[in-house]
């Protein structure tokens, strides 16, 4: 694979990333409960207890209890099996879109802060005037066009996240392009596109790591204001999100209903913080190799 | 084949600068203001003077990293400035860069093998076997040991990436080397050990150099002829025992005076500078140097001297040498 193999080869190279990954122990406990949270959404139509959607009038607004685990919201439905489901979506939507965003936004950061000049004027200029439409009018846009569904919610957020990464982009690669060795590839005859994404962007990844991991948890609470004026996922699909609206209703005598799913949503987000600090020191050289 | 390698006439490099709010005035620095030398083949030329008078932007607009806006340079008869993309690829395997700063000229991300292997890769110069073994080659040839194939950049001192940098420059085989500053940013003691390893490497390879230095100790054992520029000008040029031993040049007269030379008897006839280097985005009137020159005249304050001819490798822009002469 490599043109200078290392002694012991590609597993020296996983083990010695897995040593920086394994200095700091957050890290490993980031990974296991993303794994977890994972698993329950991947599991959820055998361990759930209940079906999601199903109303059972009598038993509203109950607290937690042996039968239901995490009690049940104003229509009777148990809220532990609403949040596994709700897991799938939720998780989805957020890795997705961050990921869609991420990838939009950082090609157009690098390409502005690298051409710069008009490059960057209209690159930067477009992006702000994205930065500058509030989410919900966003989502509005998007679903007026291509309709309501959870594709488009997707999109609707990619677009959101999007003028983000390309300022997180554009800024270091302004200062790495002035580095010497950036102008020494030009002076080898690179072509500008091999030097921004073979030697600008492996020196960005970094941050752009620990900011997808942030940004997945604004991700998720998007998701939960778009869905809860009808522009996502439509009742009674559960999504985390959702499920913290509709609790309010009920805030006062019943907070459990909005507590649970929001107790998810915190612990998925520090999840991806601590692995996306580790993730960053594991990919760095200076890290990995000392 | 000719004598000369690199030809430089009337390089001009301009910068523009926009400065004041809300009605902002433009500024031009002239960087680089009509300076014209030449390169013979196999011959080390040295550039000096103060830091900010544009001898790094000479270098970098004859590669044209920076784009020059006026004057000629050819290499070998080719006019590089005439040059479109394609040609400008194949003319910059002919003529490379040594950065000052051994930090920021390797990419942190890739091991050294990946960054001498990458440039031969992209031009496709052999197969992969052919490419690792000419890595090896160029490593043991700067005096590193192979395994350093698989190092990063942090893993090296200073001295040892500046020799990841030479083995670099030297992948195409060029013609001409530029070397800014290549020593300055060393310890002294490793200075010495790069120096005499670029002088080998120009008896092996018949290289020519363009060293760009602010030191003229460096510069004296490295090169045999030099330009002295100030504040975007070459104000004299010859051979680097004439030109140091007997300045003509006011400027490079106080230039050697501030360069130690280790004689306590020479203490008092060194010559001092007074006063500051002048703002490049406002340089004095004439000669740049007259606010600052211990033989100043009327005429200097006026007129920009214009380059006189001394004898047949020496020239000087100064006053004092066209009345004589006139």
């Amino acid at each position: 694979m490599s043109l200078f193999p290392k002694a012991g080869g590609l597993r020296r190279t996983i083990r010695d990333t897995i040593r920086v990954f394994n200095r700091n122990k957050t890290s490993w406990a980031g990974l296991v409960l993303l794994l977890f949270m994972v698993s329950l959404a991947v599991l959820a139509p055998w361990i759930s207890p209940y079906d999601p959607i199903d109303q059972n009038i009598l038993e509203r607004l109950s607290p937690a209890s042996a039968e239901h685990l995490l009690g049940t919201d104003h229509f009777g439905r148990d809220i532990l099996s609403r949040i596994l489901w709700g897991a799938r979506i939720s998780l989805s939507v957020g890795t997705i879109s961050v990921l869609m965003g991420m990838a939009v936004g950082t090609v157009l950061g690098i390409l502005a802060g690298y051409k710069g000049k008009y490059w960057d004027y209209m690159i930067m200029g477009v992006m702000d005037v994205f930065m500058a439409i509030p989410t919900l009018l966003m989502g509005l846009m998007v679903v007026a066009v291509l309709g309501p569904n959870l594709v488009n919610l997707t999109i609707a957020i990619a677009l959101t996240v999007a003028p983000r990464f390309a300022r997180i982009a554009r800024a270091p690669t302004i200062s790495i392009k002035n580095r010497d060795f950036v102008e020494a590839g030009r002076a080898m005859g690179f072509s500008d596109l091999r030097i921004m994404a073979g030697h600008i962007f492996p020196n960005i990844l970094g941050e752009l790591i620990v900011m997808g991991s942030l940004w997945i948890a604004t991700a998720v609470r998007i998701e939960a204001s778009l869905s809860f004026i009808g522009l996502g996922v439509k009742p009674p699909t559960p999504t985390w999100g959702g499920m913290i609206r509709e609790g309010f209703q009920n805030i006062l005598s019943d907070p459990w209903i909005s507590i649970y799913p929001g107790i998810f949503i915190l612990i998925t987000v520090l999840a991806f913080n601590m692995l996306g600090d580790g993730l960053r020191d594991a990919i760095d050289p200076k890290l990995r190799n000392s | 084949m000719s004598k000369e390698l690199l030809k430089v006439e009337g390089l001009q490099t301009f910068f523009t600068i926009k400065k004041g709010f809300p009605n902002p005035v433009t500024h031009t620095v002239r960087a680089v203001d009509e300076i014209s030398f030449h390169i013979n083949r196999g011959e080390s030329f040295g550039l000096v003077g103060e830091s900010g008078c544009g001898k790094s932007t000479a270098g970098r607009s004859i590669l044209r990293l920076v784009e020059p806006h006026g004057g000629q340079v050819h290499l070998s008869g080719q006019d590089v400035l005439a040059m479109d993309k394609d040609q400008l690829r194949e003319m910059r395997r002919k003529m490379q860069i040594i950065f000052q700063d051994p930090y920021s000229a390797l990419n942190p991300r890739q091991t050294i093998g990946k960054i001498l292997a990458e440039p031969l890769h992209v031009h496709r110069l052999g197969t992969k076997g052919e490419i690792r073994d000419r890595v090896f080659a160029l490593l043991k040839e700067v005096g590193l040991p192979p395994e350093a194939a698989n190092k990063y950049p942090h893993e090296f001192s200073g001295g040892q990436k500046q020799r990841v940098g030479i083995a670099r420059a030297l992948l195409f085989e060029p013609e001409l080397i530029i070397a800014d500053e290549p020593v300055s940013a060393l310890d002294v003691s490793i200075q010495s050990q790069v120096l005499a390893l670029m002088q080998g490497l120009q008896e092996t390879h018949n290289l020519s150099f363009l060293f760009i230095s602010h030191d003229l100790a460096v510069v004296r054992y490295f090169c045999s002829r030099v330009a002295v520029m100030y504040l975007g000008k070459i104000v004299e040029q010859g051979p680097v025992k004439q030109v140091f031993d007997e300045p003509l040049h006011p400027y490079t007269k106080v230039l050697r005076g501030a360069s130690p030379i280790p004689d306590p008897t020479l203490s008092k006839k060194m010559l001092r500078m007074e006063g500051e280097v002048p703002s490049p985005l406002d340089p004095p009137t004439g000669c740049h140097f007259h606010p600052r020159c211990p033989d100043v005249m009327e005429v200097c304050k006026n007129q920009y001297p214009s380059a006189i001819s001394v004898d047949s490798e020496r020239t000087v822009a100064c006053h004092l040498y066209s009345q004589k002469q006139g």
